[in-house]
């Protein structure tokens, strides 16, 4: 009698990223693209604001991208370009394969804001991480007191979601204030960095929570002037970035102290993660 | 109607002076408006006054040749513009340009280094709180030369 193998079932462990479809491209910047994905089969992800995912450029390799789009939407990532697997990530079109692991960490601490004003700072590709707490805060906009969201990137032209930025700044309910480092092409709004923005910004120190995303050292003076305007630290989370490679916590590539970024993070609360960023050997 | 000792009292800079050195501040300010475009400083010309922006914003502005006006930064209600009139030359390094209808308080700079000579505790009080006003420009200066959201090439 003749026998056959059985097919080897594929594996689905954490380790085993699933094949999504490019369904959407859309170019933010000059080297700044959003994608939307979706399942190749199976279930979409249940993803909370702040997580992310492992996303495998086939053949060349992963790397750790924070979802950008809305927690009840498909999921979205926006990417810059900046090495070979980022670069491999925005080049890919519509109807491309991407591997997606995930998601991973920890979620921004939006239910914990409930009844609190809202502050949120972001730099640069910063926004990013952001816009899925930002989207949960503005669906569920009566439960929370002032939003206020803060926004500084190089020029003009690096701002992200700038359609979506001019349709927050048009709303009521919601403060905006965007920055630039260097007022080009006859900008007529703010020049200045971003933590500036926070001494003009309207809330209640006693009881906001701030969630600031971006380049590490724009979120240590950002959180430097949020704690001058009152803020304690508990009440200031951040959004750390080391090298993620498994996003399990097994490898340790994400250490910082006694932490791994991609188990317990990557959203942590300042008076936990500052003392860790002072020791220069971590 | 508030007066400018009000005005200026409740601002960023001067908030907590006393008010003997705040009439004597205040004596040597007038209110003034610009409308969008118009200039409030202009690189090389004398520095001779100071500015408290009240209403709106200014972009401080390097002029390239190449490029045109490039806007520095931008100082907004509170905030203080001008410092080049505290040190000899006295020549304005930037221009400044009101964004928008611009409302601002502006004091004579000759009227308040004499009052600074006088009054060596006025002098004091104002240098430091000027003194404050750079180390945060230097500080923001300092932020985007590391150039933060550049991509290490």
């Amino acid at each position: 009698m003749e026998t056959v193998a059985e097919p080897i079932a594929p594996s689905r462990g954490p380790m085993a990223p699933r094949p999504f479809h490019v369904v959407r491209r859309r170019r933010e910047t000059a080297d700044t693209w959003t994608l939307e994905l979706e399942p190749a089969e199976g279930e979409p992800l249940d993803v909370a604001p702040g997580q992310f995912t492992m996303l495998y450029a086939f053949g060349i390799g992963e790397v750790p991208i924070s979802v950008s789009g809305d927690p009840a939407g498909p999921l979205v990532h926006t990417v810059r370009a900046v090495g070979a697997v980022t670069a491999a990530v925005c080049a890919s079109r519509p109807g491309d394969v991407l591997g997606v692991r995930g998601p991973f960490g920890n979620a921004w601490p939006v239910e914990a804001a409930e009844g609190s004003d809202v502050v949120i700072v972001a730099g640069g590709i910063g926004l990013a991480p952001l816009r899925p707490a930002l989207y949960e805060v503005l669906r569920r906009r009566e439960e929370f007191g002032e939003v206020v969201v803060l926004y500084g990137s190089r020029t003009p032209g690096d701002l992200l979601f700038r359609r979506e930025l001019e349709r927050w700044r048009g709303r009521f309910d919601l403060q905006v204030a965007v920055t630039v480092d260097r007022g080009l092409d006859g900008w007529r709004g703010e020049v200045g960095v971003v933590p500036k923005l926070v001494a003009d910004a309207r809330f209640d120190p006693d009881s906001a929570v701030a969630m600031v995303c971006g380049p590490e050292i724009m979120m240590r003076f950002a959180a430097d002037a949020l704690l001058r305007r009152g803020l304690p630290a508990a009440q200031v989370h951040v959004s750390m970035e080391r090298n993620m490679r498994c996003g399990l916590g097994h490898c340790g590539h994400c250490q910082l102290g006694p932490t791994l970024i991609c188990r317990d993070g990557p959203v942590y609360t300042w008076d936990a993660v500052e003392p860790r960023l002072a020791v220069r050997e971590l | 109607m508030q007066t400018i000792d009000e005005l200026i009292g409740e601002g960023l800079v001067f908030r907590g002076m006393s008010p003997e050195a705040l009439e004597l501040l205040c004596g040597c300010g007038s209110n003034v408006r610009f409308t969008d475009g118009e200039r409030l400083l202009r690189e090389g010309e004398e520095a001779n006054v100071f500015y408290v922006i009240r209403h709106g914003r200014v972009s401080l502005e390097a002029f390239d040749s190449a490029r045109g006006a490039v806007s520095i930064e931008t100082i907004g209600e509170g905030e203080v513009l001008g410092w080049s009139w505290l040190f000899p030359p006295y020549r304005w390094h930037l221009d400044a340009r009101a964004i928008g209808l611009v409302r601002a308080t502006r004091f004579d700079a000759a009227c308040l280094r004499e009052k600074c000579e006088q009054d060596p505790t006025f002098g004091y009080d104002l240098m430091s709180r000027f003194a404050q006003v750079l180390i945060e420009r230097l500080e923001s200066t300092q932020l985007r030369l590391l150039d933060v959201y550049g991509n290490g090439r």
